[in-house]
């Protein structure tokens, strides 16, 4: 198992070789002239021939992006003009309350997501799959942005239940229990579009694994009904769903970028909405990249946990 | 037989519902379908429509509630009547969704098509980009997009466009990849058409499909999407609006007048929604697996609806171990009904061999999955006869009961033995689980009980076998996990389901042998299902024939090898190829099984019959007793004498 997580991570080097260079492909794209587009259109000439100089901007292609790269690998990502500080920094900062939401929500929609998946596929055309089809459906549909407003709005202001934005409160806030308040209104409206697609899929392979000729022979051997289902079936099941909990999580991290501005939560998606607008690229490509690599990561455990699961997978 | 093997059998599609049926029958599929014409259609006719202009401010009449006189939705914090609003911005947001998916159609496909069609390094390139572009979570690369284009509808656009291409490259390339080697294509290459037009006029009409429901699936995101990078500022800029742009202007007033949000929210939720469930709807069209029902759950135990029991064994068999009388599963596939057992009777006596011989397609595996009840439901259901083991009746014992005699005193073997074992545990543990399921034993004696089944099935270096998975292991190593399993608790009964017949000739002789001195060993009676009379030969002491859900001919297996009585039974053992004779024509039977939902009157068998006379094909032909040794035969002109026929 040590010798396949070091293959993956080698692997996955490439991969987040591409990254870099799709990132500094779409960089490249900005029209005009990048140090104004930095700058603003407000800089002095000297400034914008300067910053170019520095930048590197007025050297080819391939040496600026070498060069950028090397400066990253020594974790320099530039200075956030916006913010006047390293852009690592502000990234990793902002970074670790996205991991605390989104792993959160991830939490949720997995557990959530197989539960109602089981249920409902063993409950076929039952009472209890209706429903839950039913709520995967709409799950599925809602603008989560939306959802966020209307949580607050139930439970924010009219029933006063929980806090309606950010991660701790003003004053008196900043332990445990705080932290959980605020986390619980974003973390579930951020988690119900990705409940909804594994609870999907996982009913979806349930019903498929049910008819394999393995289960036949599970129930010929004598087992109970429900060691038929939840032993057999599901952890077959779970092998089929685990790569799909993998791609969630980029729908998560992507979204978290709505939900954190909904409920203001201090995230790198906050962060990035509000670099873009203040055209802070430096900032926005930092982030990008960090969270792309963490979703690359994610990618990886999710093979890794298939590759426990599943003896066929040695190799 | 199961249900998909009955659905194969399935005559001419014109019984079957048409598309546009199925489609109106689904309920949810036509409420969306209906919802989302609406909803364009509306917005398509906003224009022509007595609303207010959308973006006439009127300060004196701002933030009015709904349902008031003359602004049915009120206004917004400009005084904008929000009807108006949210009929222009649906057109905006579905002009944009729409565009989006169409430029990502086009480009994704184009790439997809070139990749596919080219192959070797081109496809290997443009493909190692497009899992690059998937590397990004979603939103992320639009954002990265829209951060260098800049906020704007447009750039949004192409933004949500970008991230979608990939979806369509892969989709299209994996058809295309299929495609680009087929014949026709090769000869439209070898008439000289240029890649272009091959590409034009041979692939891309075959793979027009696919991008229609690539892009009926894709459509709602992008509409969802793109109002989410409105949503953020990052999208439509004031004045223009689209439903995300309304949504987010209406956030900052989400405390004082929740309406300005939430009306553009449930528009955005009923485009996305009704355009789900008219993509589920086609989505289940397109899946055949659903309309026959092959998608649903089996039940524990097979469905028993029978209108009359008996109340007691008949009193032929009261001195059998396990008796089948008049036995009838059907399967219920939409209107059709498949009698695949029909009125069957088995007699099988303690430590007896009793093989029961047929064609695929007979209803030989359905009769001995119904005895345990692992006929799947839907579509299977046993609709009459009881099925007597130690004076109960099994369709009709508890489930429970059920259960402790699966595996317990009935044991079964299937036959494909690497679908039969689950493939993530490992095989030592799946025996053990036949073990624990009926012993109260500790867990070193069940570990020890299994080595011991282990090694009477004679697998080499048992104990490191224990640990061993399914597809680690030989197809007769992997057979002999199953008959371990299947003696886990010494049965009275095993039901051996063509055991041999997914293995190779070597290792089905091998496993005859073991099969043979087990159950003498061990005293079991074995019911034997196989569609070739060499085994019955070797290894059973009687042998039932089954044609078309009914037996046609029963008796010891010797003498009706010998000498057989029905024409049937005769052109099955003709089949059997016999060491040393090369010369033997060996015949296959000409024709096939009738269909079981539709069977003919009189003989089954008369068709493929080359004796058939007018009178094989009226009324009900009997099975009647040849002689005193228990045989008989289901024909009026047997090949042997001593039957009632003039034959």
């Amino acid at each position: 198992m040590g010798a396949y997580i070091l293959r993956r991570l080698i692997f996955a080097i490439p991969v987040l070789f591409g990254l870099t260079v799709i990132v500094f492909a779409i960089m490249a794209l900005i029209p005009g002239d990048p140090a104004v587009a930095i700058l603003g259109s407000y800089a002095t000439p000297e400034n914008v021939e300067k910053l170019n100089r520095d930048l590197g901007l007025d050297k080819p292609l391939v040496q600026q992006y070498v060069t950028w790269v090397g400066n990253m690998l020594q974790g320099d990502f530039g200075r956030s003009y916006s913010l006047n500080r390293p852009v690592l920094d502000e990234v990793l900062e902002r970074f670790s309350a996205t991991l605390i939401l989104a792993g959160t929500a991830l939490l949720l929609c997995s557990v959530l997501g197989l539960i109602a998946g089981i249920v409902s596929a063993v409950r076929q055309f039952g009472w209890a799959d209706r429903v839950i089809t039913f709520a995967v459906l709409i799950g599925i549909s809602t603008p989560s942005f939306w959802l966020g407003l209307l949580l607050i709005l139930l439970f924010a202001v009219t029933w006063q239940l929980l806090p309606a934005s950010g991660m701790y409160a003003i004053y008196g806030g900043g332990d445990l229990p705080d932290l959980l308040k605020h986390l619980i209104l974003p973390a579930v409206t951020l988690a119900v579009v990705a409940t909804g697609v594994i609870a999907r899929l996982t009913r979806a392979a349930m019903l498929e694994v049910l008819r394999q000729d393995y289960v036949r022979t599970a129930r010929a051997k004598g087992l109970t009904e429900r060691q038929v289902i939840y032993r057999h079936a599901f952890r077959a099941a779970l092998v089929a769903v685990i790569p799909v909990i993998g791609i969630q999580a980029g729908f998560v991290l992507g979204g978290a970028v709505y939900i954190e501005t909904v409920f203001q939560w201090p995230g790198i998606g906050a962060m990035l909405v509000k670099a873009i607008s203040t055209r802070d690229l430096l900032l926005v490509q930092g982030g990008v990249l960090v969270v792309a690599a963490s979703y690359v990561l994610f990618n990886l455990l999710a093979d890794v946990a298939q590759h426990m699961l599943d003896p066929r997978l040695k190799l | 037989m199961t249900a998909a093997a009955a659905t194969a059998k399935e005559p001419p599609r014109a019984r079957r519902p048409g598309a546009w049926a199925l489609f109106a029958n689904n309920r949810l599929a036509a409420a969306g379908l209906v919802i989302l014409v609406a909803i364009v259609l509306v917005a398509l006719a906003a224009p022509l429509l007595p609303l207010p202009p959308p973006d006439i401010t009127d300060p004196a009449n701002r933030l009015i509630r709904p349902l008031q006189e003359g602004h049915l939705l009120g206004t917004d914090q400009l005084g904008r009547d929000l009807l108006s609003r949210l009929l222009y911005g649906t057109r905006m947001s579905l002009a944009v969704g729409v565009s989006a998916t169409l430029v990502a159609a086009l480009i994704g496909s184009l790439l997809g098509l070139i990749a596919g069609y080219a192959g070797g390094r081109t496809d290997n390139v443009l493909m190692r980009g497009i899992d690059m572009l998937m590397a990004f979570p979603y939103i992320l690369l639009a954002l990265a997009i829209v951060a260098v284009l800049g906020p704007g509808l447009m750039n949004a656009l192409y933004a949500i466009a970008v991230v979608n291409i990939p979806f369509f490259a892969r989709n299209i390339r994996g058809i295309t990849l299929g495609l680009a080697r087929r014949e026709f294509v090769d000869a439209a290459r070898l008439s000289g058409k240029s890649n272009v037009a091959i590409l034009g006029t041979e692939i891309l009409p075959n793979v027009l499909p696919t991008i229609v429901i690539t892009m009926s699936t894709t459509v709602g995101w992008m509409i969802l999407e793109t109002a989410g990078l409105s949503f953020l500022g990052l999208g439509a800029q004031p004045p223009q609006a689209d439903l995300g742009s309304m949504l987010g202007e209406g956030r900052k007033l989400l405390f004082n007048a929740p309406h300005v949000s939430i009306i553009p929210g449930v528009m955005i939720f009923a485009i996305v929604m009704s355009i789900n469930l008219v993509g589920d709807g086609i989505r289940d069209l397109l899946d055949p697996r659903l309309r026959s029902g092959a998608l649903a759950r089996p039940a524990a135990r097979t469905a028993v609806n029978r209108e009359s029991v008996a109340d007691a064994p008949r009193e032929e068999n009261a001195n059998a171990l396990l008796a089948l009388e008049g036995l009838n599963t059907r399967f219920e596939v939409g209107d059709e009904i498949y009698h695949a057992v029909n009125e069957v009777d088995l007699k099988l006596n303690a430590e007896d061999c009793l093989g029961v011989v047929g064609e695929s397609g007979s209803g030989k595996s359905v009769t001995a999955m119904s005895i345990l009840g692992l006929v799947p439901t839907p579509a299977g259901r046993i609709v009459g006869g009881r099925v007597n083991f130690h004076g109960d009746d099994l369709l009709s014992v508890p489930l429970e009961r059920l259960r402790t005699l699966r595996g317990g005193a009935i044991a079964c073997i299937f036959q494909d033995p690497l679908s039969s074992l689950h493939p993530l545990f490992p095989v030592g543990e799946q025996v053990a689980e036949a073990i624990r399921a009926h012993q109260p034993l500790s867990k070193e004696e069940v570990r020890q009980r299994t080595l011991e089944l282990l090694q009477l099935v004679q697998i080499p270096n048992a104990e490191q076998r224990l640990s061993a998975y399914p597809h680690e292991l030989s197809g007769g190593m992997r057979q002999r996990v199953c008959i371990a399993m299947a003696l886990a608790n010494d049965p009275e009964v095993v039901i051996a389901d063509e055991p041999t017949t997914a293995l190779d000739v070597t290792v089905q002789a091998q496993m005859l042998r073991l099969l043979n001195r087990l159950r003498r060993e061990r005293n079991a009676a074995v019911l034997f299902i196989t569609h070739d009379f060499g085994v019955v030969s070797e290894i059973c002491d009687r042998v039932a024939v089954m044609y078309a859900g009914r037996i046609v001919e029963t008796g010891p297996a010797e003498d009706v090898i010998h000498a057989p009585a029905h024409p049937y039974t005769r052109k099955l053992i003709d089949c059997v190829p016999v060491l040393g004779e090369q010369d033997r024509q060996l015949d296959a039977i000409p024709g096939l099984p009738p269909a079981v939902n539709r069977l003919p009157e009189g003989c089954a068998f008369a068709d493929r019959c080359d004796r058939a006379r007018d009178d094989c094909r009226v009324g009900n032909v009997e099975l009647a007793a040849l002689n005193k040794e228990g045989r008989a035969v289901r024909c009026l002109y047997p090949l042997v004498e001593g039957a009632e026929g003039s034959g």
